[in-house]
């Protein structure tokens, strides 16, 4: 595997580290970490900066019944949350969004499929997959948009992102981001807003396009 | 209790007996120290009392069933509880359901290494102690962003964040993840 040269931001790590970024870019700097050591040492860092915040909190009493209650619960029961193990080139927090199914890919046109993880009011998360020469469809351009690259590579007029590469673009970042030559390349895209599609969808038939 | 070389901290030990001896005592001993900071951390993002004590109570419930995860080679055991509270705060006020790194593979059952626990609690000593000693609007920006209060935009706008003070830690962690890696291949 190639080094990874695109990081995520500092400010993203942070902002990850304290539970505040929206879901969609939750998914793509946690898949990120899973694949990069340096920003997984990054964000413990950050880690120990928030336990350093909650070291140095104000001390609250907790009222007289709670630490009998905990430990009458230690024995209880519990439910485990089921871990999703990476597959293939899906690391882990992406399987768990594609709840340990294959991807469900849906054409966009010129051999270019995506398959949409989950779209709402905090934005989008998709997997598109781009066969080599073709163009990355049409972001967002509307927010920020953070691009994990898993499979292949793309190149675009700031550099090449290969696996585990992670380009984060703003609106005032004018790219066209192209599949490199050899295997399609499969990427994680998140936005911040809601997805916008290609101008030859017609708007009245977004809707439509996603069932 | 386990017996730990004397400058491990006792946090460290207490965490440690929890994992490997399924301590009671000594995780009674973490929640004298935790609970109430943590029901303070939460408070603090206007959560009220109430409320605040059921996510104490789920955080000290993580402590004890993910003991296993805790590796004080790499997470000082506040960073780690820092963790799970806003996991659980997150699950409980948004409900939602945060995407985590996958977990790397590791024998945390091996010998502990205590030069390298020493290491990781002397740099977060050194960053608490630092934190300490900011002015109160700086360290007011500090707080906000750890306790989830900043957007990544906020966040990336506040030039003199000492966000990176920490950089030596980083690359005590990244050097022995590489080693690591090594041995697995
Ligand atoms: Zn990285």
């Amino acid at each position: 595997m190639t080094a990874i040269t695109h990081h995520t931001p500092d400010a993203l790590l942070a902002a990850y580290a304290a539970g505040n970024l929206p879901q969609p870019f939750a998914l793509a700097v946690a898949a990120h970490i899973s694949l990069c050591l340096d920003c997984r040492a990054a964000h413990e860092a950050h880690l120990v900066s928030g336990g350093a915040v909650l070291e140095a909190s104000k001390v609250e009493a907790v009222s007289e019944g709670l630490k009998s209650n905990v430990l009458d619960l230690l024995d209880a029961q519990v439910v485990e949350k089921k871990v999703y193990q990476r597959s293939g080139i899906y690391p882990g927090p992406v399987m768990e969004a594609l709840k340990g199914k294959p991807p469900r890919w849906k054409s966009l046109g010129m051999g270019v499929r995506q398959s949409i993880l989950s779209d709402g009011r905090e934005g989008s998360v998709r997997l598109l997959y781009i066969p080599s020469g073709r163009a990355v469809p049409d972001h967002s351009h509307n927010g920020l948009e953070l691009t994990l690259v898993l499979q292949g590579s793309f190149s675009d007029e700031t550099g090449r992102f290969g696996v585990g590469d992670i380009e984060v673009a703003d609106q005032s970042l004018e790219h066209t981001p192209i599949a490199d030559e050899g295997a399609p390349c499969i990427c994680l895209a998140a936005t911040d807003a809601p997805l916008r599609f290609n101008s030859f969808v017609p708007r009245l038939l977004q809707p439509l396009f996603r069932i | 209790m386990k017996q730990q070389p004397s400058q491990i901290s006792s946090l460290t030990t207490y965490m440690l007996s929890v994992r490997d001896d399924r301590d009671r005592t000594a995780f009674a001993l973490l929640f004298d120290h935790f609970a109430p900071r943590l029901k303070g951390f939460i408070m603090r993002s206007g959560t009220g009392a109430g409320q605040a004590e059921e996510i104490v109570q789920e955080v000290m419930l993580t402590i004890w069933h993910k003991a296993e995860q805790f590796d004080p080679e790499r997470a000082q055991v506040s960073a780690w509880v820092y963790q799970i509270a806003r996991n659980r705060q997150i699950d409980v006020i948004r409900k939602e359901n945060r995407p985590l790194p996958e977990e790397l593979g590791e024998d945390p059952s091996a010998e502990p290494d205590a030069s390298q626990i020493l290491a990781v609690e002397q740099e977060a000593g050194q960053l608490k102690d630092a934190l300490l000693k900011l002015k109160p609007d700086q360290r007011d920006i500090i707080e906000k962003a750890y306790l989830g209060e900043l957007t990544h935009q906020e966040i990336s706008s506040q030039t003199g964040l000492p966000l990176g003070t920490i950089k030596s830690r980083i690359r005590l962690g990244l050097e022995k993840l590489r080693y690591e890696l090594k041995e697995l291949r």
